[in-house]
């Protein structure tokens, strides 16, 4: 089996991993980071996204060993300590999420369009998450609540 | 997923020896569409070459009236691209419209051209460009590449390395996607060069096809006044649950037009 060294939320794990261990499996049950979550397991959905080296992919859709040496951020890795990320604290003020199960994903994808465009417009925003879907809110609460990220993460 | 093993060459020659030595073996490029195949075990390969250390596979060059994409260059690279969007803009512009943007960051010119999905974009520019794919073996035509649904003019373990695509007069592409899939339901490129003019439809058929009744009516006059409704006929086209083959033919006519309108600027 294959032995694979990441950095996962600046901590470094090297494991050993099955090839075919998905890297949405290997994030959740063995670094036990459930934050992630996994909604259709069918690359659809984007509950599952995480940011590798600043880019966003569906951890459903590839392999942990293909990340071997590489930066790895999830949710968990956002905030600082107790204190939220401005992208989760504004998801938290405009209601951007009921159940919750999308958010993660939403919260990685809407960091990574404003950390690539921090000017980045409604529609920007629209088409960026593009990818993620919500069963619960009708997603204006969260392009409320990406802008209001967006300008906080612009300081 | 059935059980496989993994390798991770870094030379074109030696992915080639891997996939030779090998039982059965599978090469793996952005894994959007064959990763997804191996979870639903609709294919069982003994070993996945992967491409990602593979040096000499990935980038895009401009030459004189040539971009040169290789392999292994994501769709989120091309879309940003400055020489790409300053040479041929309309394929830049269909590389961002692919999918979203976690499938972009991942996805692979090589592989969406060697998987030949009917309804993929890429098959359209490679066609009405006239590109030529450059393989670890021979070059190969656009217009002999595509030979059927899901079906390439590839043999048994030839990897694609590259594609040049000839720099056009000018090109466009309209994509009329299926709202969930974001795939094209319908999208048609048109590019001009020379008094030569190339239409490629994709997701309306079983494969990429050019119609040669719009070329020639753009050849005369490059206008979008040139295509009519009901040029294309609705009979080979695809039908189902999202559209049927005659809104299909509809959706070729109008995207057509709208195509050679930004192409005429
Ligand atoms: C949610 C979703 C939405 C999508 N939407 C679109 C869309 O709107 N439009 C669109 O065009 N596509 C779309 N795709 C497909 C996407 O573009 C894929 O990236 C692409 O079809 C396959 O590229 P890949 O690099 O992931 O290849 P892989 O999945 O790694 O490989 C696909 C096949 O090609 C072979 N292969 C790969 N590279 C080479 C090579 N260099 N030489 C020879 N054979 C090779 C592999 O062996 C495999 O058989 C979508 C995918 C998903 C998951
Ligand atoms: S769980 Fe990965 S896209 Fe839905
Ligand atoms: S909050 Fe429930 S799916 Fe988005």
């Amino acid at each position: 089996m294959p032995l694979i060294t990441v950095h996962v939320n600046g901590v470094e794990t090297t494991k050993e991993v099955e090839p075919r261990t998905l890297l949405s499996t290997f994030i959740r049950e063995e670094l036990k980071l459930t934050g992630t979550h996994v909604g259709c397991d069918t690359s659809q959905c984007g509950a599952c996204v995480v940011s590798i080296d600043g880019k966003t992919i569906k951890s459903c859709a590839s392999f942990a060993w293909q990340f071997d040496g590489a930066k790895i951020q999830t949710i968990e890795g956002l905030a600082n300590g107790t204190e939220l990320h401005p992208m989760q604290e504004a998801f938290r003020t405009h209601h951007g999420l009921q159940c919750g199960f999308c958010t993660p994903g939403m919260v990685m994808t809407a960091v990574a369009l404003v950390e690539n465009n921090p000017d980045i417009s409604e529609n920007g925003i629209r088409e960026g998450l593009e990818g993620n879907i919500c069963r619960c809110t009708g997603y204006q609460n969260i392009i409320d609540a990406v802008k209001t990220g967006a300008k906080a993460m612009r300081g | 997923m059935y059980e496989f093993d993994i390798i991770t060459p870094n030379s074109i020659d030696a992915a080639k020896s891997e996939f030779d030595a090998a039982e059965d073996g599978q090469f793996l490029a952005g894994g959007q569409t064959l990763i997804p195949v191996l979870k639903q075990r609709l294919a069982m390969p003994s070993d996945l070459i992967d491409l990602e250390h593979v040096h000499g596979l990935s980038g895009i060059s401009a030459s004189g009236d040539t971009i040169s994409i290789k392999a292994m260059t994501r769709h989120t690279e091309v879309a940003a691209d400055h020489e790409v969007q300053a040479a041929i803009p309309a394929l830049a512009k269909l590389a961002n419209g692919i999918g979203d943007m976690h499938v972009r960051n991942r996805g692979t010119i090589g592989g969406s051209i060697a998987n030949n999905d009917p309804a993929a974009d890429y098959p359209a520019a490679v066609l009405a460009l006239h590109a030529t794919i450059v393989t670890d073996r021979r070059e190969i035509l656009a217009d002999h590449f595509f030979t059927g649904m899901f079906e390439t003019a590839l043999e048994e373990g030839e990897l694609i390395t590259e594609i040049h695509f000839p720099i056009p007069e000018a090109a466009s592409y309209m994509k009329f996607a299926n709202p969930a899939t974001r795939y094209a339901l319908v999208g048609v490129m048109v590019a001009k060069s020379h008094n030569n003019v190339r239409v490629a439809i994709t997701g309306a058929g079983p494969c990429v096809f050019r119609d040669a009744e719009m070329e020639q009516a753009l050849m005369g006059n490059f206008s979008p006044e040139s295509i009519k409704d009901g040029m294309i006929p609705a009979d080979d086209l695809n039908t189902d649950i999202h559209a049927s083959r005659e809104y299909r033919a509809h959706l070729i006519s109008v995207m057509v037009r709208r195509a050679v309108a930004e192409a005429v600027g």
